[in-house]
């Protein structure tokens, strides 16, 4: 042989996978990993028993468990069977997430702001979660389950002055916007460094179960992370341990500019990956409210009856950007948002309640503008404290407090080197 | 040291096991986990009964992840629990080191006090046991360096157990590293000598019940005029036995307490004999020598007679066969102190 290249047909070849969709593509899904959507395969998988053995999950890890028909009727045995009040209230939540998103944005867009992060078209992951799951569950998020927070009722002002790290942020403008934090909402301090949270929920759990509560943990990661050690961590720590935690996998299909495909290798679902460690596992569609309501009770009851932890992949997709750092134009099919095939949780939940005569167009047009008005309003008394380009109103001397319980010397020496 | 009459021979393996076995007993919320600390009782057996006196669930073994032990240990931690965990070896700390310094270190911080990681992580560091590049390290440095974690390192049993005490009870995370060739004796780096034992030292004298140190305390190890030696763990037994050697007299200070830190002892001692020798076991270059090197400097500028000198594991790995080559021993440190006193 005179090169290095073989003719043999059986060499292994660095293999770099590449997504369905680039910029200039017209967005097509049919290679993605899916079962066939209009056939009622993925209605009719079953539900089983909270406590059923984990490996007997393998084709609901596989598979993608759904409640509402892409026509918006409800079908299989994982109808959560809500009435019409708490997915009017479900619905109210996503829009509210999503005009709050909106507002935001434009803040950051305007200068205000330095950095934000929307989460269009996975509202359901977080807002679904938090209804499902008890007011006292802490959640680990990880940054783009705000719809966790809002649905448990955080006052919209607080939120907006932590983004604007103004002198009414709770957290002093220390953590970069979006990086929230509420013990009263059972809502964990979002650190931004990917996937340590995961270990933290289970942690948590562990205390749960220790102490003998009924608490559950519920922690969130996006698929990207799911590389981290951590995941794996959690994963083996709360089948060992028998830890009572809900651990999701939010798989919006990219990380920035990463494809899924690079975090998931050769894996059949990243749910799959649950299997593995012994843990029940799910993989659902994201964008079906009813869907992830009943996932998270189902995987809550279990978890709290000792059944230990269930892994739930969120099968949903990204709309925007990764942050406002960012444009998905550079990356990926423009139009691939609105090719998603399981299209938006806030229209297929609104389709179902028109659908059942629960709803109307007025109504979501008259509920869309009050929630606009009632996000701008908290805005406007948000800015009243400051932002970032005019004045934080943030008194520099806290900056060396709560690095530790009490100040040691050296950081009381150098608070007066800095002259305060 | 207090004088007390319940004070009872142990060693520092002892000392420590006697730390956690009361804070077990006085608080159902101290949990004790890590690899091979349950049943067995830990490699250095500094867990040893916990699990057959208090139980399965409150002393136990967890998987060969280090980031994981950490991790759970701060979800435990902002739950309400005071996990203690153990990192068999400090040289197997890093794959913890995001979760120390990203996660425990920050979380009071970026939450502004909305949740706390009150956790103690405990490792055996330094050399001294043929232990090569894998066993034998000394990363203190790594963890002063991080805003928000408090780094100790006591020198004996005594001091052990009443800093070991201080840091499950503190509110904020700590990285307590128990150098491993003192478990048994004070080592004062001399081969030739017969092992010494805490049997035979006042500092192995230690109290059955419950009492702790203050951290920011350095101990007055040694009193003297002509030099002033700032020392932790190992060191400060090769520093005494240098100073006998050189017969200078010397103050060896014990930091203890890396972070949060002691100025004012080692400012007071150094103006006082005007000659500060710095010594660690951990290669030089960002040691915790050179940040004590320049805060002497910074405060004591005027009152130092000679150029600040320190004595430190060389910049390379830890080798094994060369161990003692790299060790700063009492051959190293006696010659030091004698260049300086001398020169």
């Amino acid at each position: 042989m005179s090169s290095h290249k073989s003719s043999r047909k059986n060499i292994s070849n660095l293999h770099v996978p590449e997504p369905l969709n680039r910029p200039g593509d017209t967005p097509d899904f049919s290679n993605l990993h899916m079962p066939d959507l209009v056939s009622d395969k993925t209605h009719t998988l079953p539900r089983p028993d909270p406590m059923v053995d984990a490996y007997e999950t393998e084709e609901l890890a596989s598979g993608l468990v759904r409640v509402l028909t892409l026509d918006g009727r409800t079908k299989g045995p994982w109808d959560p069977k809500l009435d019409a009040d708490t997915m009017r209230l479900g619905l109210r939540n996503m829009m509210l997430t999503r005009s709050v998103d909106k507002r935001m944005f434009t803040v950051q867009r305007q200068g205000k702001a330095s950095f934000y992060m929307k989460s269009l078209g996975e509202e359901a992951t977080a807002v679904a979660t938090a209804m499902a799951l008890k007011d006292t569950d802490m959640v680990f998020p990880s940054y783009r389950q705000q719809g966790l927070l809002l649905s448990r009722g955080y006052p919209l002002r607080d939120l907006m002055c932590q983004v604007l790290s103004n002198s009414g942020d709770k957290l002093e403008g220390k953590a970069i916007p979006i990086c929230y934090s509420s013990r009263e909402k059972a809502f964990y301090s979002i650190g931004a460094s990917l996937g340590t949270q995961m270990s933290h929920a289970v942690g948590w759990a562990m205390g749960c179960a220790y102490k003998g509560t009924d608490g559950v943990s519920c922690a969130f990661t996006g698929e990207g992370a799911t590389a981290e050690g951590d995941f794996h961590y959690a994963l083996n720590f709360s089948s060992t341990y028998r830890a009572p935690a809900i651990i999701n996998v939010v798989n919006n299909q990219w990380a920035i500019s990463s494809f899924q495909g690079i975090a998931a290798g050769q894996s059949k679902t990243f749910a799959y990956r649950g299997l593995g460690f012994g843990l029940a596992s799910l993989r659902i569609d994201g964008n079906d409210f009813l869907a992830v309501y009943a996932a998270i009770a189902w995987a809550a009851e279990r978890a709290r009856a000792g059944g230990g932890a269930t892994v739930i992949e969120h099968f949903t997709y990204r709309k925007e950007g990764h942050s406002t750092s960012d444009d998905p134009s550079k990356y990926r099919a423009k139009e691939e948002p609105d090719a998603w095939p399981l299209g938006d949780p806030v229209d297929r939940l609104k389709e179902h309640l028109i659908l059942i005569g629960e709803w109307d167009e007025e109504r979501h047009a008259a509920l869309e503008k009050e929630l606009d008005a009632f996000v701008l309003k908290a805005y406007k008394e948000a800015e009243s404290f400051g932002t970032l380009t005019t004045e934080t109103g943030i008194n520099p001397r806290t900056m060396f407090e709560k690095v530790y319980e009490e100040m040691p010397s050296h950081l009381k020496r150098q608070r007066q080197e800095l002259g305060i | 040291m207090p004088k007390n009459n319940n004070a009872k021979q142990m060693n520092m393996i002892q000392a420590i096991n006697s730390a956690l076995d009361i804070k077990m007993s006085q608080d159902p919320d101290v949990l004790v986990f890590g690899e091979d600390v349950g049943y067995f009782g830990g490699v250095f057996r500094c867990t040893a009964g916990l699990q057959e006196k208090h139980g399965l669930h409150r002393c136990f073994d967890a998987p060969i992840s280090e980031g994981g032990i950490v991790g759970t240990a701060v979800g435990m931690g902002a739950f309400g629990l005071r996990p203690v965990v153990e990192i068999q070896f400090a040289d197997y700390i890093y794959p913890a080191f995001d979760q120390i310094c990203s996660e425990a270190a920050r979380l009071r911080y970026r939450s502004n006090g909305d949740f706390t990681a009150p956790i103690t992580i405990r490792s055996p560091m330094g050399g001294g046991i043929h232990g090569g590049t894998s066993h034998s390290q000394s990363p203190e440095a790594l963890f002063t360096h991080i805003a928000g974690i408090k780094t100790i390192i006591p020198s004996n049993p005594y001091d052990a157990k009443g800093l070991l005490l201080k840091a499950i009870e503190d509110n904020d995370p700590v990285v307590f590293f128990e150098p491993k060739r003192l478990y048994n004796g004070p080592f004062d780096g001399d081969l030739n000598k017969p092992v010494d034992s805490w049997a035979n030292h006042e500092l192995g004298q230690v109290p059955e019940g419950h009492y702790t140190i203050d951290f920011e305390k350095a101990r007055m190890h040694k009193e003297g005029s002509e030099l002033t030696i700032l020392c932790y763990g190992t060191m400060v037994w090769v520093a005494e036995a240098a100073v006998r050697e050189t017969g200078v007299s010397a103050d060896i200070v014990d930091l203890r307490s890396l972070m949060p830190l002691d100025l004012e002892t080692i400012v007071a001692s150094v103006k006082k004999t005007g000659h500060c020798m710095i010594l660690h076991e951990a290669t030089r270059t960002s040691g915790f020598g050179a940040e004590l090197s320049a805060l002497v400097q910074e405060h004591c500028f005027y009152h130092l007679e000679k150029p600040i000198v320190r004595v430190t594991g060389w910049d390379t790995p830890y080798p094994h066969a060369l161990e003692w080559e790299y060790f700063p021993g009492l051959e190293r440190v006696s010659k030091s102190i004698i260049q300086m006193m001398e020169g």
